[in-house]
């Protein structure tokens, strides 16, 4: 793919972590118009110099978009600038946005800052920065020229130590600096005085500048934004947050212009309108830039030597082979999907890492220091593995790897194919990849995500609709900095594309909870947080309001999180001691941080593997807790908790086409080729839009078992929504348990006879309508939609996480968020915080609009087979019963479970 | 992967159990009330009317329902037991000028629990100071017999006490589910916080080591059909 007639570029050896450098020899190209789809208006621009491949033709005139000095500097290093390079130049000398989309390792980066360079260096020399009297008020100017959001703030940091390269070297009068919330105050305001050229920074910081007095002096002399990452920070509140921000610098600084950099998606056109104000009732988009693609990767499946496990997600069976492959290669990335899956991997592989091989771990619930040891090590290239989670599918670039083994379930194939390129050092070289399936299950999730990757097909999830809880906090912000009149502020929000279809009722509603809470029964006005002058400008009520704004800026709320130290053990460790914490010696090593949800689901004594080793579970005092060495070889709490992310609706789509055609199961492992067989001649393999139900017996108690494929948040939902439905059938169900794939529910009642006599209709059972009452009445007590309110709840600022400086856990609280949700739920269930809270259920932890989707689907659709016993493809999720941690509804069983032990206790 | 609730029809609904305290019989009923049937005596702790409309005056604009709700429950256990007395066990009102902002419908919804019974407002340090024209009442502590009731727990044999907010977490395999309960060891009683902005404190808080010295007592835990009863050392 290499084309001769572009000087490719780079041996920047030095500079391993620079995603500026452009390692290897990249790709040159054409350059084509094109149009995108018709649907946008006006449509995108598309310029793609990746299709077709072989046709040289150079894009644009390098001599007429490049100033000498950089012609220069480019030549000093035997390089030449990249198609996709001028093509962004071309874009901004053309005054448009666009949208980069480029593997990594593209120089994306620095294609991203070529524009702002390139003017900044034509700039007067002089400085700019001065006051002005207009008369009355001295007004400054002389405010930033670009701004660079990144959703990482190491990244930030990064990419400013990168760009200094080329500006000094070129000796351009260019003044660059970050923001993060590292950054110490007192340079805070000198920015904020004497603002850079560049500045670079986070979408919270900026949210924050925006909501300051200063905001017009800094921004509206803003020419060029550069969003990094793009892709990955629209999925999230936080890409709304980015949107509304977007909104307000438009109108701040209507001549910016914005350049978003990103990983391949599923929906260019869409993406592309992020980047550009949104005219009422129309689409607009950003033109699309796409770089030369790098070399396909080459991707395989571990075919084991083992047996294939039936359930579990440890993949221990392949070990040795993958314990091979870190050895036989330079550096090894190993992702897994969650933390505790990395704990098991890296535990598992040292205890045979007999050749002492560098193996490090890594993953966000690591200290900080200790991750940064990682990191660094594996830039300076010490480390031979680095078993890891999503904690390093964005960043920087890192030195030579040349592979990646990606354990378990892929999820998704945009995700596996970003994972896949983080091997992507040099972009005319494949990247290399081994996917390990932990189960026989993955092994058809695997082998559709490669053929996927082969087709260069992308599932990353369409553009969000703008969360109303973010918008909250976005007002809240605006009336911290200059007052807003609602007609303005509801016109420029829909600029922003994720609130382009926002409607009035809705962002009035918005106002009034921000104002006064927003209840039917206005008994809080006197309370107001913002209130409207005589000419309806809304400002906040008082300085504390502003305070407290931009304490709690932001919209990542994580899980409580406990820091976890290790300690020695009070000895005994028998379980149920508890109690008494003064024993513990307090101190001790801080292991890192770990979810308050898991430990609140262990009892004193239990073992489970953090940081590497296995640990005993000592005591939790206020935001620590204490573990000691366990010398267990195995925990007793597995804490397999799903990882964040369901199989993605493309990929079980693609599963179930699989399924469904005998012919492909050649590309299947011959063991798994057996199990599709058998279960086939005992059952039925299901076709790709049925939903096979099977019935059976077994130990006394009844199953049923569907195979929906639609991710464990749907199937989670479902099974709560099902045994509903089977306990008014008198089914009598006992419980359920769902993974990625399929669902089992068991009943004392006799299942098969009740389907069979009509008593219960399969139709029925899964009508859609079960989204309505039955629906209804789980969320009045979901503990997972307990959960989606509070972070609504915070978001939106009804309730602070931070009040001056400390920041208070939940347990500090002094009410609880689920009393309130029950009240409101009670008493105002239109209220606004309701509303966005189940507009987040519907994609996020119940995963709603999937379930909807996948019942309409398969509306008279369903194929029921009556079985003696359980099925070949029934034995995973039958497996899983009772083995894994537990993450569901609990009820009066348990506490009556517990209260039966005090009376085995008591009878002796 | 995931493992749903025991959904099941085998646990009844029992809104009542018993618990006896220093040799007097009490219901525990599940909603956090305690009924005592020989005196028809019905106690109630830590109702904290008008914490909504408390934090809303701080800028935090909690929902203002709470006080209808906490009425609401009240009525609903008060018309289940039609009691002779009723005893407000302290901090009924979240600050001491809570009960001006009562709304005059709730003003109304109290004045109508109170018709036919006694109603006897025992002073909590939430409200100290309690005014004397809320109808029934005021009082820093009442005994009936062996027992004794206050808002702040001493540990003395015979007491019922508020103010702790007693609440019990248990956990088995991976699972764990906290609720509010009743704390006793058969001398003495601590009972669960009735209003519905009411937080908790976990029965394994030094606290409550200082009332029940030998640690030997049970949680009386409020589940969603019957309450349990569950030893504190297997709670936290």
């Amino acid at each position: 793919m290499l084309s001769r007639g572009e000087i490719p570029l780079t041996r920047l050896a030095a500079s391993r972590r620079s995603t500026l450098s452009h390692k290897g020899r990249g790709n040159g190209g054409i350059s084509l118009v094109g149009r995108a789809a018709p649907s946008t208006n006006p449509p995108p621009r598309l310029t793609c110099d990746a299709v077709p491949p072989r046709i040289l033709k150079s894009p644009a005139e390098p001599a007429a978009l490049l100033p000498d000095r950089f012609k220069a500097w480019f030549a000093a290093r035997g390089w030449s600038p990249r198609a996709h390079q001028l093509a962004l130049l071309e874009k901004a000398r053309e005054d448009r946005s666009a949208l980069l989309i480029a593997p990594t390792g593209a120089g994306k980066t620095l294609a991203g800052f070529l524009p702002t360079l390139v003017e900044l260096s034509s700039a007067p020399a002089v400085s700019t920065k001065s006051l002005v009297s207009t008369g009355r008020t001295l007004q400054r100017t002389g405010g930033l020229h670009t701004l660079y959001i990144s959703p990482l703030k190491a990244l930030a940091v990064d990419i400013a130590r990168n760009l200094e390269r080329p500006v000094a070297e070129m000796g351009l009068p260019i003044k660059i600096e970050t923001r993060t919330g590292d950054t110490p105050t007192s340079r805070r305001q000198r920015q904020r005085r004497y603002p850079p050229d560049i500045l670079l920074t986070t979408p919270e910081q900026l949210a924050l500048l925006l909501s300051s007095d200063d905001a017009p002096f800094l921004f509206s002399s803003l020419k060029r934004i550069v969003l990094d990452e793009l892709h990955a920070l629209v999925t999230s509140k936080r890409g709304d947050l980015l949107s509304l921000g977007l909104a307000r610098l438009w109108r701040l600084a209507p001549q910016m212009r914005a350049i978003g950099l990103s990983a391949t998606v599923a929906e260019p056109e869409s993406l592309a309108r992020f980047l550009v104000p949104q005219p009422g009732g129309k689409e607009a988009a950003a033109d699309i830039v796409m770089a030369g693609g790098a070399a396909p990767p080459l991707v395989e499946m571990m075919d084991t030597r083992e047996r294939l496990p039936w359930a579990g997600h440890s993949a221990r069976h392949a070990l040795p082979e993958i314990y091979e492959l870190i050895k036989a290669n330079k550096t090894t990335l190993v992702f897994v999907n969650t933390r505790s899956q990395a704990e098991m991997l890296f535990q598992n592989l040292w205890s045979m890492n007999d050749d002492n091989l560098a193996i490090a771990l890594h993953h966000g619930s690591l200290d900080v220091a200790q991750r940064r040891k990682v990191e660094d090590a594996m830039s300076a290239g010490r480390l031979r593995g680095v078993v890891c989670t999503s904690s390093l599918d964005l960043g920087v670039d890192w030195g030579d790897v040349d592979l990646v083994v990606n354990i378990g379930a892929p999820k998704g194939a945009s995700r596996l194919m970003q994972r896949i390129g983080r091997a992507n050092h040099r972009l005319d070289e494949a990247s290399r990849a081994v996917l390990v399936p932990a189960n026989r299950f993955e092994v058809l999730e695997c082998r559709v995500a490669i053929d996927a990757i082969a087709e260069n097909a992308q599932d990353t999830p369409p553009l969000r609709i703008g969360a109303l809880d973010v918008l909250a906090q976005h007002v809240l912000g605006c009336a911290c900095g200059e007052p807003f009149l609602s007609d303005e502020l509801y016109d420029e929000v829909r600029t922003a594309a994720p609130y382009a279809d926002l409607t009035r009722p809705d962002f009035d509603d918005v106002v009034d909870f921000v104002a006064s809470g927003g209840y039917a029964l206005k008994t809080y006005e006197r309370f107001a947080r913002i209130k409207q002058d005589k000419e309806g400008r809304w400002r906040v009520a008082n300085p504390k309001v502003r305070q407290s704004y931009r304490m709690n800026v932001g919209t990542i709320v994580e899980d409580d999180m406990l820091k976890v130290r290790l300690v020695r053990s009070r000895g005994g460790g028998q379980g149920k001691a508890g109690g008494s914490t003064g024993v513990i010696a307090r101190g001790g090593r801080l292991l890192g941080e770990i979810e308050e949800t898991f430990i609140e689901g262990l009892s004193p004594g239990d073992t489970f593997v953090f940081s590497g080793e296995v640990v005993r579970y000592e005591a939790l005092v206020e935001d620590q807790v204490y573990v000691s060495r366990a010398n267990d070889k195995d925990p007793k709490v597995p804490s397999y908790m799903g990882g964040k992310f369901p199989l993605s609706t493309y990929l079980a789509e693609r599963v179930r086409r699989l399924l469904d055609d005998g012919r492909a199961w050649g590309a299947l492992p011959e063991q798994v080729r057996d199990w599709l067989s058998l279960q086939k001649d005992v059952s039925r393999v299901p076709a790709v839009r049925e939903l096979l139900v099977e019935s059976f017996p077994r130990a006394n108690k009844h199953y049923i078992v569907c195979y929906p494929f639609e991710g464990r948040l749907a199937h989670q939902t479902l099974g709560m929504l099902l045994t509903r439905r089977l306990e008014r059938a008198r089914a009598r169900p006992l419980g359920f348990v769902a993974n990625e794939y399929a669902i089992a529910v068991w009943a004392l009642g006799d299942l098969s006879f009740m389907i069979r006599d009509g008593r219960i209709d399969l139709d029925a059972l899964f009508d859609p309508d079960m989204l309505g009452d039955d629906l209804e009445a789980w969320l009045a007590e979901s503990a997972l939609m307990k959960r989606t309110f509070r972070n609504c709840a915070i978001i939106s600022g009804l309730i602070a996480r931070r009040h001056t400086g400390e920041e208070k856990s939940r347990r500090q609280l002094l009410f609880s968020t689920d009393l309130v949700y029950d009240v409101l739920r009670k008493h105002q269930a239109d209220h606004v915080l309701l509303r966005a809270a189940r507009a987040d259920a519907a994609t996020g932890l119940l995963d709603l609009r999937r379930l909807s989707d996948m019942l309409t689907r398969i509306q008279g659709r369903i194929t029921h087979r009556e079985l003696d016993r359980v099925s070949p493809l029934a034995v995973p999720v039958m497996l899983e019963i009772g083995r894994e941690s537990v993450y569901g509804e609990a009820g009066d069983e348990l506490l009556a479970e517990a209260a039966d032990e005090l009376v085995k206790e008591a009878m002796g | 992967m995931t493992t749903g609730a025991l959904i099941s029809g085998d646990i009844e609904d029992m809104r009542v159990s018993n618990v006896s305290i220093s040799g007097v019989t009490f219901a525990a009923d599940l909603s956090g009330a305690l009924f005592w049937e020989e005196q028809r005596l019905l106690v109630v702790s830590d109702l904290h009317l008008e914490k909504g409309s408390s934090f809303a005056a701080r800028g935090v604009l909690l929902p203002p329902y709470d006080t209808l709700a906490t009425l609401g429950r009240l009525a609903a256990v008060i018309s289940r037991h039609d009691p002779r007395i009723v005893i407000a066990l302290g901090d009924s009102f979240h600050d001491r000028t809570a009960h001006e902002r009562l709304s005059a419908e709730d003003r109304d919804a109290m004045a109508a629990l109170r018709i036919g019974r006694d109603w006897i407002w025992i002073s909590g340090n939430h409200d100290p100071m309690l005014p004397s024209d809320l109808g029934g009442t005021v009082a820093d502590e009442v005994a009936i017999g062996a027992i004794t009731f206050r808002h702040e727990p001493t540990g003395a044999h015979g007491e019922i006490a508020g103010h702790l907010h007693p609440k019990a977490r248990v956990s088995a395999r991976g699972r764990s589910m906290e609720r509010r309960c009743f704390a006793s060891d058969g001398m003495r009683a601590v009972m669960p916080a009735f209003g519905a902005y009411a937080g908790g404190l976990s029965i394994r808080d030094a606290a409550f080591a200082k009332i029940f010295p030998k640690n030997g007592f049970v949680a009386h835990l409020l589940g969603d059909r019957r309450v349990h009863a569950i030893a504190a050392s297997r709670c936290y």
